[in-house]
């Protein structure tokens, strides 16, 4: 017994070693976990107030930009008013789908903290379950794609990022609606990989890339972006290069998406699922 | 010992600053990151006790972690970095050994010891690191590319804030 604790004192320092060692890669393993710990929340919500503040700083050096931007997107917001002010039918229309048939509800979010040189790429948002937001949230910003919600705060949101190794976006090609999955294969911050498009698909190079509307995370025709390249892979399928519409790089205000629906169609085809 | 402790504490906040709020944000070339807090377990007085080193070293990485959303990702390579540590000093000792109330720091064993005691380790932590958040081998060189270049990048970051604190204590 004395040798064998002996031996334990000798060969602690390994010990410790492997435990800690096995310890952090479980965490890197189980990432999803570690989304939902809420020693994890607490954090999120320090490292939240203090993204804020190096933003605030930020925001400041580039105040030029944001004003440029903001007048740009006043003139589309004043054309569209003027344009539904115009024809009484589009207006009726919009009032019978805010009741009836509602899908999809967008609300408006700051990004505080965003990175694009790692292989796994997340970004903070300035809201979070206290303003309405969930987990599987879309988000787009000005039209086109930019992720997904992973885990929210009372006050702040984990967004993964399209640039992303674990994220796949289930996306279709617009013009003939052959769908696959798309990811990002962690080459720069301008392209992602489209797969699973059969070789008797007709495509050219310029042709646009959406969101199918599947996954019941995204509405459909989303835009992703422009295929600029494709070749054959393992001979039944095509593999697409495509350019990105988002410029990740300076992304700054952004749009959340929530499903209105999405709890009952998981469940309907959960139900279909068992049935089986 | 018990003297340097704030100067530690103070360090370890400051280091971790500057990595989450400057360092990541900063791209050379697209994808060259340099990690300079490791930094702070290079610096750790030589009598630290072993399970202290694994442990101190287990709460920074995961500090960093923390800000940058990878979970266990940096606590991995730098408890891998500080478990290496140990066995680098011995390897690389002067011929009488490490004199009491030194430091390993560039003014205590000149250029020469600090640079390869650092290079040895940086390199070790980033190799890791990079290998770890790719988790494939599909890439390899492509990786093995980044590792080399952004450990040179830390390496000189390191080298640089050497010539920063030597005035700040006189002996």
């Amino acid at each position: 017994m004395r040798s064998l604790l002996n031996f334990l004192v000798r060969i602690h320092f390994l010990l410790l070693f492997i435990l800690i060692e096995v310890f952090s890669i479980s965490l890197l393993v189980n990432r999803n976990s570690f989304h939902k710990a809420r020693f994890v929340n607490f954090t999120r919500q320090v490292a939240g107030n203090v993204f804020v503040k190096s933003n605030n700083l930020k925001q400041y050096l580039s105040l030029t930009e944001e004003n440029q931007r903001l007048a740009e997107e006043n003139n589309r917001l004043l054309n569209i008013i003027e344009s539904t002010y115009k024809s009484d039918e589009i207006f009726f229309r919009s009032v019978n789908d805010t009741i009836f048939n509602q899908r999809y509800q967008y609300t408006s979010a700051k990004i505080i903290n965003n990175s694009i040189n790692k292989k796994h790429n997340f970004i903070t948002l300035n809201k979070g379950s206290e303003q309405g937001l969930r987990p599987e949230m879309a988000v787009v910003s000005e039209g086109s794609i930019v992720g997904v919600i992973k885990g929210v705060s009372n006050n702040y949101s984990t967004v993964i990022s399209l640039l992303n190794l674990d994220l796949k976006i289930s996306s279709k090609i617009k013009k003939n609606g052959y769908f696959g999955p798309l990811m990002w294969e962690g080459q720069g911050y301008q392209s992602a990989i489209l797969n699973e498009i059969p070789l008797n698909a007709d495509i050219q190079v310029g042709d646009t890339i959406i969101t199918s509307g599947f996954s019941s995370i995204y509405p459909e025709g989303i835009l992703i972006g422009f295929i600029s390249d494709f070749t054959e892979k393992g001979g039944s399928f095509y593999e697409i290069k495509v350019n990105l519409s988002t410029d990740f790089k300076s992304l700054d205000n952004v749009n959340v998406i929530g499903n209105l629906l999405q709890t009952e169609k998981l469940n309907i085809e959960k139900q279909a699922e068992q049935n089986d | 010992m018990i003297k340097l402790l704030p100067r530690y504490i103070l360090s370890f906040i400051l280091l971790v600053f500057l990595q989450v709020f400057i360092l990541n944000n900063i791209q050379f070339s697209g994808y060259i990151n340099p990690y300079i807090y490791v930094l702070f377990i290079l610096v750790l007085p030589f009598e630290t006790p072993k399970w202290f080193l694994l442990f101190i070293a287990f709460v920074l990485g995961l500090t960093v972690d923390l800000f940058s959303n990878t979970p266990g990702m940096h606590s991995s390579a730098t408890v891998f970095m500080a478990f290496l540590r140990p066995y680098v000093l011995k390897v690389i000792s002067p011929r009488d050994g490490y004199e009491s109330e030194t430091l390993p720091q560039l003014k205590h064993y000149g250029s020469a010891w600090f640079i390869r005691y650092s290079a040895i380790l940086i390199f070790a932590h980033h190799l890791f690191l990079f290998y770890i958040e790719v988790f494939r081998l599909s890439e390899f060189f492509a990786t093995l590319a980044r590792v080399i270049l952004s450990s040179l990048f830390t390496i000189i970051l390191v080298l640089i804030s050497q010539y920063f604190y030597r005035r700040d204590i006189k002996r």
